[in-house]
């Protein structure tokens, strides 16, 4: 009996080991064959973007006014630059930043859209199309400007054409001027220079952002503040630029300047206001997220003048062709056409085409965050919360006093593989 | 593996007939078939891919199919010329040595310790299990709040600062708590001390008991038959933690550039940036030398204890 039980078992077992050899390959089988795909749901458009434009507001109301659901795919600006070159086809609808466009346009992955579909395309700002303000003043052009970059010689050219041309890189949406922040409580006295960022004196207390392209722009604007250098253009730097800047950075970084590098909008939120720093370039929502945990910071206008960023909208070659271009039409014009806008601008941000956003916010709302007015109400959040007390002005002002104080843009320089070189030999110093 | 199948007529089921006509070769392939299958195509056919793409040239957007050692000699650049003076590589190296090897230490007498206490002090296995379970706290949370939580604890005007202040230990804030090779090699130890103590533990719990009552017997001390038993039968279990925890932090750029507060250079960091970059064949050189070089460490450790006999 105890044999025959024995030789049971055996065979039991090798059984099950031959079943599950089976049943292996059959799990493999079902992993390699391609999956049922669903037909898409009518009008759903896949947004490729980094956080900080994908609200859930936007994406909301964008689908009760027009039927269009925006699916969200969120990632840092590297990422979305490394996605659309890597997969065209995951993305219908792209919102990226203008300085970017140098790897994208000649990897031919996106399509261009024509400005004539654009309904308000003439009446965004100039900023944008010519380099000036509404008014006529010129901003600083050095970097990936805008203008540099935003017409096409044809719909499949991969070359960027100096005269307007129908074919857009990037439909205008969102930009806004970035400088220092800073804890006034902490530093006591006033700032006006950039150089102040690697002054001694915060020993420990300063911060740059950690994406290589834009922290060698603010090192180069402290590098002109202190007088020892006067660079043809900031956002694109020589072999021996490049070596300069990095070594006045290198020098900062062993005296202990840094406290950490940030890369992350929360990050910087933390760093400033737990006071680990007390001076670093920041972004103008972030600086307001600090100031409504209670906690003084400033985004502090600076003599030398402001970094510029700007980014649009353009789609997938993949959409080319297909019902989606219409849809990304459809949205594209609902965008500018001044909800989003107000939107944008309610959070710090200035939005393409000013004169739909301004008759959707109030008189007290666009003298507080566009004509640099002491607010007569409470200014709220887009979401309700108290951001600033009546009586409030804007840090730097007015809308023409921010942009027109614009020098620089983010941009991506010629020599980037060197500088992402040198980069590396500065975290390592 | 040695599959034997059992041919007496009693014990055949209708199903096992067919199986009868297999070959114990062609059990033996397809045991191993999915594995195999899963294994060359998620880890050797993109580890070749990575080797080829390596010796690619590239520009600001794309690959380019062309032999090219651009990816290697840029990162080697200046080992020559700049001497005495270290150049990025090696200092990146040398830096990231030094992590792995005061986090392989800590991690090891730390991770001892516990295994040592699951396995000879705690008597009951739930007690065992619950313990066990208790070491996996520190994944409970991401990076990026880990970073958050630590600024309480140890940042300029954290709890551990604070503390210090208070007691009059010092009289103003200590800097290098936060964001310094302290606060990296605390992440990477309250991190990986678990990788350490799931084999340890594996290995202890298998020494028979007989041999610790037996050296007790014969009067050894407890000193000596720690070193001359509980050691000695555990070195599968301290390799195979090793390996865990040198391989991770030799890979590891996100702790390291969180708690480092970006400003550590680590071997992993190197290829992140090359990757933000879009440079692909330069990112995948870089990955070329810390394989190569972690399959050098990887290799001695095995050489000092061949893992395959012990276990």
């Amino acid at each position: 009996m105890t044999d025959r039980s024995k030789k049971i078992s055996i065979s039991r077992r090798s059984l099950l080991k031959g079943a599950a050899g089976v049943a292996g390959l059959a799990g493999t089988g079902t992993l390699l064959s391609a999956p049922y795909v669903h037909a898409a749901d009518p009008k759903v458009l896949r947004y490729l973007g980094t956080a900080v434009n994908e609200g859930d507001e936007i994406a909301k109301k964008c689908l009760a006014d027009t039927g269009i659901k925006i699916e969200y795919i969120t990632a840092t600006t590297d990422d979305v630059t490394k996605r659309v070159i890597t997969q065209p086809n995951s993305f219908d609808v792209l919102d990226t930043e203008y300085f970017s466009l140098k790897k994208l346009v000649p990897s031919g992955n996106i399509f261009p859209l024509d400005a004539r579909k654009i309904k308000e395309f003439n009446n965004i700002t100039p900023v944008f199309t010519k380099g000036e303000l509404p008014n006529g003043k010129k901003i600083g052009g050095q970097g990936t400007a805008p203008w540099k970059v935003l017409y096409l010689d044809g719909p499949n050219s991969k070359t960027f054409s100096a005269a307007p041309t129908e074919y857009v890189t990037l439909i205008p949406t969102v930009y806004n001027a970035d400088t220092l922040g800073i804890r006034p409580d902490l530093i006591k006295r006033p700032i006006n220079s950039w150089a102040e960022l690697l002054n001694p004196e915060f020993k420990g207390k300063a911060s740059i952002l950690n994406i290589p392209s834009i922290g060698i722009m603010d090192a180069a604007l402290v590098v002109e503040a202190t007088g020892q250098y006067k660079y043809a253009d900031k956002g694109n730097m020589t072999k021996a630029e490049i070596d300069l800047t990095m070594k006045v950075l290198t020098e900062a970084k062993k005296a202990g300047q840094f406290r950490a590098f940030w890369k992350d909008f929360n990050e910087s939120v933390n760093l400033m206001a737990s006071g680990e720093t007390v001076i670093q370039s920041m972004w103008s929502p972030a600086v307001t997220k600090v100031r409504s945990m209670g906690i003084a910071c400033t985004f502090q206008p600076l003599k030398e003048g402001y970094r510029s960023w700007a980014s649009g909208f353009c789609v997938s070659k993949a959409v080319g062709g297909s019902p989606k271009l219409d849809w990304a039409y459809e949205f594209v014009n609902w965008y500018l056409s001044g909800w989003a806008g107000a939107y944008l601008n309610r959070q710090g941000y200035y939005s393409a085409v000013l004169s739909t956003a301004k008759a959707n916010m109030t008189e007290d709302e666009w003298g507080y965050w566009m004509e640099g007015k002491p607010a007569k109400n409470d200014i709220k959040a887009p979401d309700g919360t108290l951001m600033e007390k009546a009586g409030a002005v804007r840090d730097g002002g007015s809308y023409d006093d921010r942009m027109g104080g614009v020098v620089c843009w983010n941009a991506v320089m010629d020599e980037n593989d060197y500088m992402v070189r040198k980069w590396n030999e500065f975290i390592a110093a | 593996m040695a599959v034997t199948i059992d041919n007496s007529p009693e014990t055949l089921a209708p199903a096992q007939s067919t199986l009868r006509k297999m070959t114990t070769r062609s059990i033996a392939w397809l045991q191993a078939g999915p594995m195999t299958l899963v294994f060359a195509l998620f880890f050797l056919l993109p580890l070749v891919l990575v080797v080829i793409v390596s010796v690619w040239d590239y520009n600001e957007y794309e690959m380019i199919p062309a032999l090219s050692f651009r990816g290697y000699t840029d990162t080697f650049e200046g080992c020559v010329a700049n001497l005495p003076e270290l150049c990025t590589i090696l200092k990146t190296y040398l830096k990231t040595l030094k992590l792995c090897l005061l986090t392989w230490a800590l991690t090891l007498m730390i991770g001892f310790w516990v295994a040592y206490f699951l396995a000879f002090h705690v008597r009951s296995k739930t007690w065992q299990i619950v313990l066990s379970l208790l070491c996996t706290i520190p994944f409970w949370t991401s990076n990026v709040i880990r970073m958050i939580a630590w600024i309480p604890l140890l940042g300029r005007n954290g709890l551990v600062n604070q503390g210090l202040v208070g007691a009059g230990v010092i009289n103003k804030p200590v800097e290098w708590l936060l964001f310094s090779e302290f606060s990296v090699v605390l992440a990477l130890v309250h991190l990986f001390t678990f990788f350490m103590v799931v084999p340890i533990f594996n290995s202890m719990i298998r020494i028979d008991k007989r041999l610790i009552e037996a050296a007790y017997d014969a009067g050894a001390s407890g000193w000596q038959t720690l070193v001359n038993i509980v050691i000695p039968l555990s070195k599968p279990g301290i390799v195979i933690g090793s390996i865990f925890v040198i391989t991770i932090v030799m890979g590891d750029f996100v702790t390291i550039g969180v708690m480092g507060g970006q400003q550590i250079a680590s071997a992993g960091k190197i290829i992140e940036a090359r990757l933000s970059a879009l440079q692909f064949p330069a990112a995948a050189a870089n990955a070329v030398i810390l394989l190569g070089i972690t399959i050098i460490i990887i290799s001695a450790l095995t050489r000092i204890v061949d893992v395959r006999k012990e276990l």
